[in-house]
């Protein structure tokens, strides 16, 4: 999966040494991830799956018509052929086209619990770890309950109360499942900031007349950024999760082919009895490859911002 | 924290809907139930009825007091489908199951994880173990009811590549269809372990890897302390070492990290249990979900948050016992 070609290696030595004495420039900051990348195989695994993920929804997107994707474009529950490379549903979907038109809404869903949730943990975070007193007390508190309440048995009482008998639009899912998304967040930059706000560079730059927005921007923001893209990856896979779930309940958009959806219909129709696996394997198979692919790009990012965890690894 | 935890989340379960959507289930239920011709005279009046009898014709905030003290009271209504069955005696029957499926595949995963995380960190790890952890890594990020989708497809639907010795596991229920128990024997035990393997099996899978890594991370730490190294030199056994002086000062975080988990940890069970029509809360509430029968879907929301609740407040109470470093009070 590494393919350690020798201009890289050539310039990561380099990189090396150049780091060693300790320049600044963005040349060696680029060059200094593609160094990490190299030796960190966790993250690049994670990214090359990522990449593949990407290459099927625009590629695959742009070479196979949405309409195969629609009932009865094709037999009902014909096994893989040459025809319909995975077969077809109980409703004559074709599966290929279902799984390239349907990963891109379940991706989506988790941008939204990602976006939201990492914009509100840098917010909460960032006021309790910074200001600290009685709102870091209550911030606290606050995202330490709502991790312990388990948040699918929220999102389930809410999703079943606003479906309409159509059932939600994507949109309305990963709104619903964002607003649970930004506990972890939160709880990760706020732990980090206290700690941070600390340290002798922050200090400094206090001495040297910087404000407090400037140091949040100019001096946190940038040592915080692979916490912060853990923290985005993290909030988009437990999105993800709560979206599966909630569409296995049967609480799911019930005219979009998002993943979960297409298992949800799957276990309705009695697949795995009738053992028509080509229907729910592929959908699992991509779900467990976006969870996984999360998970590697989480991990990796972790190591890299905390060099401790590197050694134990 | 426990009951900060429980009202709150009650709290927000009842506010929530009803900022969201003015729909009024009572109502709805009652409409279906006549468009089936259950019930098709003194419609209104039967609606005004339940109204009444659920306050739902009362402002907001009385509502919402109401609520509370039933909620406190233990009474979770009655079920709409099944009328007049309460809630409380459906969730009450179907309780053990979860239970007994999150305690036994969270005891087993910990317990198997811990201690392959704990070798993994000391020296002289048998490689078998070193292979399998990225493996069970590997499976750690996959939803719980997705590992059991798949650990269905191979251990319970018959294939054609499957040699003639491949054991079948039943592929739905918590007993067999053709067998009829009175109480429960013996056969009916065996019989419900059978069918509890694979949704077990398939909550253990997925977090062993989890458990296994934490321990690692915390036994890496500990071994290097020098309590430890002066165990090794006073020549005290091996298995001493690394089970009084290293497993159990590492474990205290794994339980911190236990006790967040535990809500995920219950959604999960609740969802396998929905792929392998195991009678427990999440069956319940799929039904429910699926009839629209709203009070059996709260009563069902409410009792996994509490059981959520009480399960991390147990783990709390237990550092101490674990740890004597807690006990003095630090």
């Amino acid at each position: 999966m590494l393919d350690p070609s020798t201009e890289t290696t050539q310039s990561s030595a380099a990189i090396q040494a150049e780091a060693d004495s300790s320049s600044d420039s963005s040349f060696s900051a680029i060059s200094q991830i593609g160094y990490y990348l190299l030796h960190e195989r966790m993250l690049s695994i994670g990214l090359f799956m990522l990449i593949a993920l990407l290459a099927l929804w625009l590629i695959g997107g742009q070479i196979v018509d949405p309409k195969l994707a629609d009932p009865i474009s094709g037999p009902q529950t014909a096994p893989p052929q040459s025809k319909y490379w995975l077969g077809t549903d109980f409703n004559g979907r074709q599966v290929l086209p279902l799984m390239i038109h349907g990963a891109p809404l379940t991706l989506r869903i988790g941008l939204y619990a990602g976006i939201f949730g990492l914009g509100i943990g840098i917010i909460l975070g960032f006021l309790g770890g910074y200001m600290r007193g009685v709102i870091d007390a209550f911030i606290r508190i606050i995202s330490d309950v709502f991790i312990t309440i388990p948040s699918l048995a929220v999102l389930v009482v809410v999703a079943s109360t606003i479906k309409e008998s159509s059932g939600l639009s994507v949109n309305a899912m990963g709104f619903i499942v964002a607003s649970l998304s930004w506990m972890w967040p939160t709880r990760v930059i706020r732990a980090q900031v206290l700690s941070m706000r600390e340290s002798n560079y922050v200090e400094v730059a206090r001495l040297n007349g910087m404000g407090d927005l400037e140091i949040i921007f100019r001096e946190l923001m940038p040592n915080l950024l692979p916490f912060l893209a853990a923290s985005f990856v993290g909030a988009m896979a437990s999105g993800i999760l709560a979206a599966v779930g909630l569409e296995a309940l049967g609480l799911g958009p019930q005219h979009e082919p998002t993943l979960g959806m297409t298992i949800y219909w799957s276990l309705y129709y009695g697949a795995t009895i009738s053992n028509w696996w080509w229907w729910y394997v592929p959908p699992i198979i991509l779900v467990a490859w976006i969870f996984i692919t999360l998970y590697l790009i989480a991990a990796g990012l972790d190591k890299w911002a905390n060099p401790r965890l590197r050694q134990s690894l | 924290m426990f009951l900060l935890v429980v009202w709150l989340a009650t709290t927000v379960i009842f506010f929530l809907p009803r900022i969201a959507s003015d729909r009024n289930p009572v109502r709805e239920r009652l409409v279906m139930m006549a468009a089936t011709g259950n019930l098709a005279t003194g419609m209104e009046k039967v609606v005004e009825a339940y109204e009444r009898e659920y306050g739902l014709d009362q402002p907001l905030y009385l509502q919402y007091v109401r609520y509370l003290s039933s909620v406190l009271r233990g009474d979770l209504n009655v079920s709409l489908i099944n009328y007049p069955t309460r809630v409380w005696d459906m969730i009450k029957q179907r309780m053990p199951y979860t239970l007994g499926l999150v305690g036994i595949s969270v005891l087993v995963a910990f317990a198997l994880g811990s201690l392959s995380g704990a070798t993994l960190a000391w020296p002289g790890a048998p490689r078998w173990l070193k292979g399998a952890l990225p493996v069970f890594l590997t499976l750690s990020p996959i939803p719980y009811f997705m590992l059991a989708l798949l650990l269905m497809f191979v251990f319970a639907v018959r294939h054609q590549w499957q040699p003639d010795w491949w054991p079948l596991l039943p592929l739905a229920g918590a007993t067999s269809v053709t067998a009829v128990y009175d109480g429960w024997d013996i056969e009916r035990v065996l019989d419900t372990i059978k069918h509890s393997i694979l949704p077990a099996l398939s909550i253990i899978l997925s977090q062993i890897g989890f458990w296994a890594l934490g321990m690692r991370g915390m036994m890496v730490t500990t071994a290097g302390e020098d309590y430890v190294t002066l165990a090794q030199m006073r020549g005290l056994r091996p298995g001493r070492v690394f089970g009084l002086y290293g497993m159990r000062n590492a474990t205290l975080p794994q339980l911190t990290s236990l006790a967040l988990a535990m809500s995920l940890i219950f959604s999960g069970v609740i969802l396998v249990e929905v792929i392998y029509r195991y009678p427990g809360m999440g069956t319940l509430l799929y039904n429910a979900i699926a009839g629209f029968d709203y009070f059996v879907i709260y009563g069902v929301v409410l009792v996994l948050i509490v059981m959520v609740a009480a399960s991390t407040f147990i783990l709390d109470i237990a550092y101490p016992f674990i740890d004597p470093r807690v006990r003095r009070g630090a």
